[in-house]
């Protein structure tokens, strides 16, 4: 255990008003002067955003110009900023382990938006627990460790066939597990393309039949993720194919792209009550058969089961959707009178845009329908199916018959999504999908090192979108590939042979056998198998002689923390 | 004046940290009183830190980490869950049990993140202060929990709950297999004596003793507190310091 005596720390610290994240609740200024004043503390600031390259820069100059020697940022979270915030410190000569992190914003001024109060308390209570620690923090040296040059992606959609195909160009070994029989996932199910045109067919085969004549990649289907261990470079992965055994591999890294699932809208508009009334996902599988005859009449639904309570969010694809299959509808029957309903219409970007002013000037209709007065569809007396709805732009309930009503409904998460989250260790979001590290700074990253997400298993995303995420994930994916070794966190656990006993609890209780007793001059005593130590703690905790410490987790640190809280009035 | 509990949390970082985040990233409020410490695991919470939080006038402390089978270091969570298993039992005496709380919580259930911290800050709010804060110290609760803080600390204990998981799966070094119920309740006889013996210790160490005032002090029988001052003076901690009235007053030897 290492007890080097510290020369009194200069400490800086540098808060973050996160735009009005942060300082929109929290009292900023009064942080401020609040750090100012607490021990060993010799310079603070506030920043607009210290993430920014102008606040990272505040960074470099207070170490420079105040030579500090201990650096805190109070803002986000250590999960998606404390490795930029620690290169920042690297980059001006100070040892990443001398940084620290005060959360308050996703644990402090996002969850007591109501009390700027109590949240400014919070948030100097968080700020002065820091500051304790990061006296007592030390320099530490990281351990390098091998990657393996393989990755484990997760469906067979075509976000994971392209992102497999990128990883398998590049010469790293790819393993794809899709839980359906076939490969292609939801692309398999749709007709055509917007705003292209193409088979869907003609786009997926031609993907499938590169991935399966890689020789990098190795398709596993009818196969799902049993379970998953280890870290980044080194997972150790079991899937199991169908009934027959688990088979078991090593992957350096591991990319989610599991897609997503339409949401079927039972009870909702007639549907499974009148025959007529179908998905727009049925309605693609009756155009790609040619099903669909002498169509007169077409209703199309809009936000069916999505943007309401419960489900809150854009599906985002849908109105494309709707606007291609009105298109393809048009193009076979000429006459075809089509009305789309709308709450409000997302066709974003160039392509998207021109795609909807061809469709107006094709001649369907568009009809604004409110949320609190959604339309109705019943059944007429000539067996077709009325629509009734309250047109808002001419303030006025009109009736449309149908042969046809198409709903729009929206991607929804798969239900095993969720053990697939537990099991990878990463998060899903309050609408289900998996949710990356951070939206605009690394949206292909989960905050757990080596695991990726893209597709609709984050957002729904169309075709261009899965493909432009599966091209990022490979891209950081290769990353730690490339490189071939990985620097370890410098979290393992040290033993004081002074004080070690050599009982060998701490051998029992390591679920790494990352710890063994050895016979030395001193006698038995434990030693610790740097490569092996995950960092856990379990056998400091339980070592009867106190004998182990935890590396940047030390006891001394922990109590000053807790001592540090204990210093509040209130 | 209103009570505004002071909570501290240990959380790890892989589950509960992140479903504190979560909690945060889609804006659920919760009450202000919890101060997150972040640690690797919850298999890594020395059972001296609740305790020293709560010496220190936590009102209330709650660990969280990974649900079962869930644990980024496959059992950190199992070793926490019986640490604390084994505090709450030590300090229930003191009447402290209740401020001592685990639970787990994933990286994706930021709402039940918010909700488990608003159930127990409202438990917290129901208990009242803690006995142990500055401002209105219970002396003796403070020499309780001293006690406490000592037996944990002390290799008896700790490697007892070490071994619990070996002793139960596999059988002591007899090879005897050993029930949980068997070992409970061997753990609890050995959480009281130790406890015992520490606030013996501690009492002795401020000032010598008789056997009479300590059973006094620690309302037990004499016969009860002689037995732990024998096993005291065997092991070397206690001595007699001197004789007044034919009745020995026993004092410390530094540990």
């Amino acid at each position: 255990m290492e007890h080097r005596r510290i020369e009194t720390p200069k400490i800086g610290v540098f808060i973050c008003h996160c735009g009005i994240n942060i300082g929109g609740v929290i009292k900023v200024p009064e942080v401020v002067q609040y750090a100012k004043k607490l021990p060993n503390v010799v310079y603070a600031e506030e920043n607009l955003y210290t993430c920014s390259s102008e606040g990272l820069s505040k960074i470099k100059e207070g170490i420079q110009e105040h030579h500090l020697d201990r650096v805190i940022v109070a803002s986000c979270t250590p999960r998606t900023h404390e490795s930029l915030f620690r290169a920042t410190c690297t980059e001006v000569g100070l040892n990443k382990y001398l940084f620290e992190m005060a959360n308050i914003r996703d644990q402090c001024s996002w969850v007591h938006m109501k009390d700027p109060e109590a949240a400014t308390e919070k948030a100097k209570d968080l700020v002065r627990m820091a500051v304790a620690k990061a006296s007592l923090l030390h320099p530490q040296e990281e351990t390098e460790i091998d990657v393996i040059p393989s990755a484990l992606v997760v469906g067979g959609g075509i976000a994971g066939i392209t992102t497999a195909l990128c990883l398998a160009n590049q010469g790293f070994s790819v393993y794809i597990v899709e839980k359906e029989a076939k490969m292609g996932g939801m692309l398999r199910y749709l007709h055509k393309l917007y705003p292209t045109m193409r088979n869907a067919s003609e786009v997926l085969n031609q993907l499938v039949n590169e991935a399966k004549a890689s020789k990098n990649i190795e398709i596993l289907t009818s196969s799902v993720v049993k379970e998953v261990k280890g870290f980044i470079g080194n997972f150790e992965v079991a899937i199991q194919k169908g009934d027959e055994k688990t088979v078991n591999f090593e992957v350096g890294t591991i990319i989610v792209a599991t897609g997503a699932t339409d949401f079927e809208p039972v009870g909702m508009y007639g549907y499974k009550k009148f025959d007529n009334v179908i998905t727009q996902l049925q309605l693609e599988q009756l155009l790609k058969k040619g099903r669909l005859q002498n169509l007169k009449r077409v209703v199309m639904i809009q936000c069916v089961g999505s943007r309401q309570e419960g489900r809150s969010y854009c599906s985002r694809i849908c109105c494309m959707t709707a606007l291609k299959n009105s298109k393809l509808i048009r193009e076979s029957y000429p006459d075809a009178n089509i009305h789309i309903f709308y709450r409000d219409l997302q066709t974003y970007g160039q392509e998207y845009e021109k795609y909807y002013r061809e469709v107006q000037e094709k001649g369907v209709k568009f009809i604004k329908y409110l949320p609190e007065k959604p339309p109705e569809v019943s059944l007429g007396e000539n067996g077709k199916l009325n629509v009734n709805v309250y047109h808002s732009l001419i303030n006025k309930q009109i009736e449309i018959s149908a042969d046809l009503v198409v709903l729009s409904t929206p991607l929804i998460q798969h239900e095993d999504a969720k053990e697939l989250s537990q099991k990878l260790k990463v998060p899903l979001g309050p609408s289900g999908f998996f949710l990356e590290a951070h939206v605009k700074l690394r949206p292909v990253d989960f905050a757990t090192d080596g695991v990726f997400v893209c597709g609709s298993a984050h957002w729904p995303a169309d075709v261009g979108e899965s493909i432009s995420q599966a091209y990022g994930a490979a891209s950081r994916a290769s990353i730690p590939m490339s490189l071939k070794r990985l620097h370890t966190e410098a979290l393992n656990a040290l033993v004081d042979e002074e004080i070690c006993s050599g009982c060998g609890l701490c051998e029992l209780t390591c679920p790494f056998a990352a710890i063994r007793i050895e016979e030395t001059k001193k006698g038995r005593k434990a030693k610790v198998i740097a490569a092996s130590c995950k960092g856990c703690g379990a056998c400091g905790a339980g070592c009867p002689q106190m004998a182990i410490s935890m590396q940047h987790f030390t006891d001394e640190q922990l109590l000053a923390q807790i001592a540090a809280l204990a210093e509040v009035k209130s | 004046m209103k009570f505004n509990p002071k909570i501290l949390g240990f959380l790890c970082n892989w589950c509960s940290y992140a479903g504190a985040d979560l909690a945060g990233i889609s804006r659920i409020q919760y009450p202000p009183n919890l101060r997150i410490i972040r640690v690797m695991c919850t298999g890594r919470i020395d059972p001296v830190l609740p305790l020293e939080a709560l010496a220190n006038g936590a009102d209330g402390v709650i660990i969280m980490g990974c649900h079962p089978g869930d644990c980024h270091y496959m059992t950190g969570n199992y070793e926490a869950e019986r640490k604390i298993k084994m505090l709450k039992k030590l300090i229930a005496p003191l009447g402290l049990a209740e401020r001592l709380h685990v639970e787990w919580v994933s990286a994706s259930e930021g709402a039940r993140f918010a909700e488990v911290v608003e159930n127990f800050t409202n438990q917290i709010k129901v208990l009242g202060p803690s006995p142990l804060r500055q401002e209105k110290l219970d002396l003796s609760k403070w020499e309780g929990i001293q006690a406490a803080k000592e037996a944990v600390e002390d290799f008896r204990l700790r490697a007892l709950v070490a071994r619990e998981r070996k002793i139960i799966e596999e059988g002591n070094v007899y090879g005897e297999e050993i029930s949980q119920e068997e070992f409970d309740r061997k753990m609890d006889d050995a959480l009281t004596a130790e406890y015992i013996r520490n606030r013996i210790y501690l009492i002795l160490e401020k000032e010598p003793t008789s056997i009479k005032q300590l059973s006094k002090r620690l309302n037990l029988s004499s016969k009860h507190v002689l037995d732990h001052v024998v096993l005291l003076r065997r092991r070397g901690l206690v001595t007699v310091d001197k004789i007044e009235d034919m009745t020995p007053i026993y004092s410390v030897l530094k540990r």
